[in-house]
């Protein structure tokens, strides 16, 4: 076959045409997978909360409530296991990370304190502040685990608090500190609501 | 032309990476690990084949003229629908390779293959082409990004070979990927240069 040639007409035909399919197929699939890609999102929120408050036998997702503390807008899910509320999780940011916005899903039990913590979404340097999601469950200092931010905010030892934070992103560990705090602060009002 | 003779020469002989020095951003972007890079690789791949098949299906009918809109749409199609079958069944690895995968639009391999070998061969070659390109590619990447994650880290593919703490953090970080890139470079041509 002789290839077209560069005429007007042919040019707008081909450029339309070739518009068209591609636009017919992205719709198509997108819709086709739309079901897929959300279950998916809805499975990584679910897994995170799974991880960081254990023992829950209804659907926190569903359950879950917005309200403000500290400021933030803070998104609780209540964890609870045969009628009985035994702590949330709660999905708190901070904006003032290395490069941009850290989000993470922090489990507390009813007195406050911290039980497991995931970070779900940040742009920190590799090898750097990108190591909070290992960092802050290690050992000795490093560990958040089992703190009670509500009793005593959550400080790096750079800025007096008890915190070790990551080595070379002190930057990055303020942020996460922060969102725990918020977060804590979250779970804090959570429980005064509900116990009213 | 002979297929898997245009699958090697594509590969090593015109190797994307080490040859032709395309791609770079991606190259120097997620090859963090040897996992990511090797992903990074094969996301790649799937496109160019693709896009390579049918850039040659349709280029008698595309006037010279608009050409370059037309690949380039064909192109976008593609990686359109694969970032979207990747949120749907691979959310992990789209969540690692983040912007990179809406990037591969503007990897000037894909539209170099498609200027230079689709749109003057039939589909056959031009798959062979494609697979050959990608697959250059992904070995590239993966080398890549397991030598700076063994330097870096300390790890192969995630499996611990020193104590993170003694890697240097350089490689991980991008300065080291371009004096890593370097030094591959500079051995494949060795290498090259020995066999000829």
């Amino acid at each position: 076959m002789k290839k077209l040639k560069s005429t007007l007409p042919n040019m707008v035909i081909v450029l339309t045409v070739t518009t068209m399919i591609a636009g017919f197929l992205l719709g198509y699939v997108y819709q086709s997978t739309a079901g897929a890609r959300e279950k998916a999102s809805n499975e990584k929120l679910t897994g995170a909360i799974r991880d960081v408050v254990p023992g829950f036998d209804n659907d926190p997702a569903a359950d879950k409530t917005s309200l403000t503390a500290g400021g933030k807008q803070v998104t609780v899910y209540p964890a609870i296991k045969d009628g009985e509320l035994i702590g949330c999780a709660v999905e708190s940011s901070s904006d003032n990370g290395f490069s941009g916005k850290i989000t993470i899903v922090a489990g507390f039990d009813r007195d406050g304190n911290i039980l497991g913590y995931q970070v779900t979404s940040h742009a920190e340097t590799p090898g750097l502040g990108a190591k909070m999601n290992e960092w802050f469950r290690g050992e000795g200092h490093r560990s958040v685990i089992g703190r009670n931010p509500s009793a005593k905010a959550l400080k790096v030892s750079k800025d007096g608090g008890d915190v070790d934070g990551i080595t070379a992103a002190t930057i990055s560990s303020r942020a996460f500190l922060e969102a725990v705090n918020t977060a804590a602060e979250g779970a804090n009002e959570y429980y005064r609501q509900t116990s009213k | 032309m002979n297929f898997f003779k245009t699958i090697y020469r594509s590969a090593i002989l015109e190797n994307p990476t080490f040859v032709l020095l395309l791609g770079m951003c991606p190259t120097l972007g997620t090859t963090s690990s040897a996992i990511n890079g090797m992903s990074m690789g094969l996301a790649t791949t799937g496109v160019l084949i693709c896009s390579n098949g049918a850039i040659s299906a349709i280029k008698n009918l595309v006037p010279d003229k608009i050409r370059i809109p037309v690949y380039i749409v064909v192109i976008a199609t593609f990686v359109t629908l694969l970032q979207m079958l990747m949120q749907a069944y691979a959310p992990a690895l789209n969540e690692s390779l983040g912007i990179f995968i809406p990037l591969i639009v503007v990897n000037c391999i894909l539209l170099g293959r498609a200027e230079a070998f689709a749109s003057r061969h039939n589909v056959v070659s031009s798959i062979a082409d494609g697979i050959g390109a990608g697959l250059g590619f992904t070995v590239a990447l993966t080398l890549l990004g397991a030598c700076r994650e063994f330097l870096g880290s300390g790890s192969i593919a995630s499996l611990s070979i020193f104590p993170e703490s003694s890697g240097a953090l350089l490689f991980i970080l991008a300065p080291g990927a371009f004096i890593m890139l370097g030094f591959l470079i500079a051995a494949y041509r060795y290498i090259q240069s020995r066999k000829s």
